[in-house]
């Protein structure tokens, strides 16, 4: 990592451009989540392709868990950096005159989609992993909806991942919209982008919310 | 109007510095934050004490010498003036002041209210710059045309007078916003084509071996610039930056 951290505005573009590939992973990960309230079949169907596919399972997995490791620990690493730079505090800081909650405070935003994310992999890529790979179980392609229903039989894991996902929603607002800034894109189109991220990071979080709270209610 | 100051004493730059309470009375609405501050190293001066220490030049927005953390925003509360120019009548009868130096690692304390900003005239000398033939033969910078969008940017870029004020308001005490206005004002004209990839290239390891900040694009320092320099200066810079590092 070392050539990528070596100046600012390296770190700052890599930081976008890891946090843009993992937007796109939300929304593909939301549009399979969405056909579970919808239809099982269908919410199988992808789901048994995206765990059995070989291109998934061994190039696209292994380069989004490299995304999700870099973004957050080179979200650590600006946050270290960043509190080294002013090293004695002011006494009266009034950050809200000018600047958003959501974009002062992206690391524990951040922290909270980590620990959800510990969750979820404990939840369903740790067992995903052990069932095919260490039990070499059959493959049932028709096992999927049934475990999505176990685990939002629990109104605290539906309630935690609800609360995970209105931190994620307030980590998108800034964090979606400012990759453009990062990345240099700022011009007469940046006001539509700014919108656009904006709904997004407000819509998709909302979606998977949705699905959640259906899957509970309605099983 | 009497006002409670909370004011930051520090004797010098090794000295443990803290917040010391002050009482100044019959401030004018009229008078400037600076002025309002005269009056209270008056009453210093004239019991003996030490007075406070700060920075202060030409003292009408232009220089970029005055600073200070009014209020935890630098300049105070009002928008696009300097604390020079922000006027008491901004505040209230009865009202509590903090003024602290505006805070950053590379903006050492020097004494009281007063900071190093040195870092940003090394910044410039990296690469704020450019060559040109004095040697008799100059020629008339009327007499390359530039279109009018570019110049307009490039000057408003130029407005940046280096107080400090984007590094005191970020978060992160990034300097992102000073240095891309000094890399934008040539980056947007002919004349700063030539030296253009070690321009920003060398500015911005300067600004990074200062150690000034990451910027996270939180805005604050746009918001707080005495003179309203844009971030799109920033992303030009980054632009600037991924071409030269590409080439360079």
């Amino acid at each position: 990592m070392g050539g990528l951290i070596k100046s600012s505005i390296a770190r700052k573009v890599a930081m976008a451009l890891s946090g843009l590939f993992l937007v796109f992973f939300l929304l593909q990960h939301f549009t399979i989540n969405l056909t579970s309230i919808f239809s099982a079949d269908t919410f199988n169907e992808l789901s048994h392709f995206m765990g059995t596919n070989p291109l998934v399972q061994f190039a696209l997995q292994p380069v989004l868990i490299f995304g999700v490791v870099f973004h957050f620990i080179m979200g650590f690493v600006l946050e270290i950096k960043n509190r080294n730079a002013r090293a004695v505090k002011y006494a009266k800081y009034n950050g809200g005159a000018n600047s958003s909650w959501m974009s002062r405070n992206m690391i524990y935003s951040g922290l909270v989609v980590l620990a959800f994310l510990g969750l979820h992999f404990y939840d369903f890529w740790v067992p995903e992993i052990v069932h095919k790979y260490i039990e070499f179980a059959p493959e049932d392609p028709t096992r999927y909806y049934t475990e999505l229903l176990h685990k939002f039989e629990s109104p605290i894991r539906t309630g935690l991942y609800v609360v995970s996902f209105v931190f994620l929603a307030l980590h998108l607002w800034h964090g979606f919209a400012s990759s453009f800034q990062s990345v240099g894109f700022n011009n007469k189109y940046s006001v539509a982008a700014t919108k656009f991220a904006k709904v997004f990071a407000i819509g998709v979080p909302l979606g998977f919310v949705i699905v959640a709270l259906v899957l509970h209610f309605t099983h | 109007m009497n006002l409670t100051l909370k004011i930051w004493r520090q004797k010098d730059a090794k000295s443990q510095g803290k917040i010391v309470d002050y009482q100044v009375k019959g401030i004018e609405g009229d008078m400037s934050f600076l002025e309002m501050l005269d009056v209270l190293n008056e009453q210093l001066i004239n019991k003996g004490e030490d007075p406070v220490v700060f920075d202060h030049d030409c003292r009408e927005g232009i220089c970029g010498a005055c600073s200070l953390q009014i209020n935890g925003e630098p300049h105070g509360p009002d928008r696009l003036v300097t604390t020079c120019q922000l006027h008491m009548r901004k505040f209230k009868d009865g009202d509590t002041i903090y003024i602290e130096p505006f805070r950053a690692k590379a903006f050492p304390v020097v004494k009281d209210l007063m900071v190093d900003r040195s870092s940003f005239e090394r910044i410039q000398q990296s690469g704020g710059y450019i060559s040109v033939n004095t040697s008799g033969n100059t020629q008339d910078a009327n007499a390359i045309p530039i279109p009018k969008k570019d110049a307009d940017e490039a000057m408003d870029a130029a407005t940046c007078i280096g107080c400090g004020a984007c590094v005191a308001a970020c978060k992160n005490a990034s300097a992102m916003l000073f240095t891309s206005a000094k890399v934008s004002q040539f980056a947007l004209l002919p004349q700063g084509q030539v030296e253009a990839t070690e321009r920003v290239l060398a500015m911005v390891n300067q600004m990074d071996e200062e150690g000034f900040g990451n910027c996270t694009n939180t805005g604050a320092c746009e918001i707080e610039c005495p003179k309203g320099i844009s971030l799109e200066n920033i992303a030009r810079m980054n632009r600037e930056y991924l071409k030269a590092s590409t080439k360079g």
